[in-house]
């Protein structure tokens, strides 16, 4: 079980590996598209990775719901408890 | 007339040398790139072969992570390439509508394919990359070295196998002459040293055996010659309409008077015995040119090390150039880089524009025994091209049966 702050940095490391953007970028309120210029193929590499590193499932259809980061760490949270 | 072109740019990451001039100080001293592989899947698999040319450099360590995790290898190997012969040609502002692509692979992405169907077996398809298709697609490179460059002129693939390289030249030229682009990166990339084509070559006998002694297998023209070797990189040229160059007073190396593609209707592997095909191409390139077989001082030959190869390519400079191809200076240089596939014909017409640009000629190694049935003239140590006017030939053949021969002269 990882804490949001976990989650976050957790994430951060995801988002750094695949775009190469520093992980201190990767802030709750950022929205992945308009902040972070993260297109939808990059987006999906992410989400599986997430899957993996956090050993959950995070459907197609709830990508779109993703909008920032602050979003796919709690749906991430929610999918662990 | 036609528009003239011009080569205003070289690029390159090959087996011996990972850049324009290191490439070009080995191959007139003659270095061998070939080496026994390090990697696992050698023993895993129990390869046949277990050697070959590796590029000097690896493109992912000059790209940043983050632009080598989107690109195959073969499409690293032509951004390094392609980057290097844009900076060479000094192109500052460009109409980016007038400036083309035209970048060659023989197999694609090869590696990413492979490893992406190995993920879909071990971890099933949610793991499989989202970017498999875009790395794996043949015109990965020439669309990968687009966008770099902003090129919107379009950007092309040929495909013809080991003939692809100097097919992109071909290409370039029409593109140019055409008018519908005024400057056009041309080359080809491969990054095919993987075991399952490793073991397909070697299955069809194309590859060399002699494992115990790498440096020495990339043998053409050679009596002891046993098969290619596998090498791997890419080459860039930047073609450039005459008028373009001269307006911005830039350095031209040489023209790339004219060129001839035909194919053999033969065999998919075998090239034509009399070489037909390949002579039809040398007289279709001269004549493209509007240059005569006198006029050719020096050949980048194809000779890749086959038993069956070597010859038919002899028997067709003979029937192109009559008595004259007594004079031709030829050199087979993969002998030092190994057969680099779809970027041999790229890599090798750097070579020689280089050869005509510094009047200095690329050796052969490993000619220990000559072939008695391939006469040739072939430079085995340094050697200098007379002053004057010249022109130099590059031939390129690929399974298939494709035949490709660019035609390169003095400015």
């Amino acid at each position: 079980m990882a804490s949001n702050e976990e989650i976050l940095a957790g994430l951060a490391e995801i988002v750094n590996e695949e775009t190469g953007l520093a992980p201190e970028a990767v802030e709750l309120d950022k929205s992945f598209t308009d902040d972070l210029d993260i297109d939808s193929i990059s987006m999906m590499t992410i989400v599986v990775n997430a899957e993996e590193k956090f050993g959950v499932r995070i459907p197609d259809e709830e990508v779109k719901n993703l909008k920032t980061v602050g979003d796919a760490v709690d749906y991430i949270a929610k999918a662990q408890a | 007339m036609p528009r003239k072109v011009v080569i205003t740019g070289l690029g390159a990451t090959t087996p011996i040398g990972g850049d324009v001039p290191t490439m070009w100080k080995n191959s007139l001293k003659g270095v061998s790139g070939a080496h026994t592989l390090e990697d696992d899947w050698v023993a895993e698999f129990d390869l046949p072969v277990t050697f070959a040319c590796r590029a000097t450099n690896r493109p992912d360590e000059i790209l940043t992570r983050v632009e080598a995790k989107r690109m195959d290898p073969s499409t690293q190997f032509a951004v390094v390439a392609a980057r290097e012969a844009w900076k060479d040609s000094g192109i500052e502002e460009i109409d980016h509508d007038r400036l083309a692509v035209a970048f060659a692979t023989g197999i694609g992405g090869v590696w990413t394919l492979l490893d992406a169907w190995d993920t879909l077996r071990a971890k099933g398809p949610r793991r499989v990359l989202p970017m498999t298709v875009p790395m794996l697609m043949p015109n990965g490179p020439a669309a990968a070295v687009s966008m770099d460059l902003g090129a919107r002129a379009g950007a092309h693939t040929p495909v013809s196998a080991c003939a692809s390289g100097t097919e992109a030249l071909a290409l370039g030229i029409e593109l140019i002459r055409s008018g519908k682009a005024d400057v056009v990166m041309t080359g080809g990339a491969e990054a095919a040293i993987h075991p399952m084509p490793i073991a397909s070559f070697a299955a069809m006998q194309a590859l060399s055996r002699r494992n115990d002694d790498p440096e020495h297998a990339s043998r053409p023209y050679d009596l002891d010659r046993d098969g290619f070797v596998m090498g791997e990189g890419a080459g860039a040229l930047v073609l450039e309409a005459e008028e373009h160059a001269l307006a911005r007073g830039a350095r031209i190396y040489a023209e790339l008077a004219g060129s001839g593609v035909t194919a053999d209707a033969y065999h998919i592997t075998a090239p034509d015995p009399e070489g037909l095909g390949a002579t039809r191409a040398l007289k279709a390139a001269m004549f493209d040119a509007r240059v005569q077989p006198e006029d050719v001082v020096h050949v980048n030959a194809h000779a890749t090390s086959t038993p069956v190869g070597d010859k038919p390519e002899y028997t067709a400079m003979r029937a192109a150039f009559g008595a004259h191809v007594d004079n031709v200076a030829v050199s087979a240089t993969k002998s030092q880089t190994g057969h680099l596939l779809g970027a041999s014909g790229a890599v090798e017409s750097v070579m020689t524009v280089l050869a005509i640009y510094e009047r200095q000629l690329p050796v052969t190694i490993n000619l220990d025994n000559q072939d008695p049935e391939i006469p040739l003239d072939v430079v085995t140590s340094a050697r200098t091209l007379p002053a004057g006017d010249i022109v130099a030939l590059n031939n390129s053949f690929g399974f298939g049966g494709h035949n490709a021969v660019v035609v390169f002269r003095n400015v």
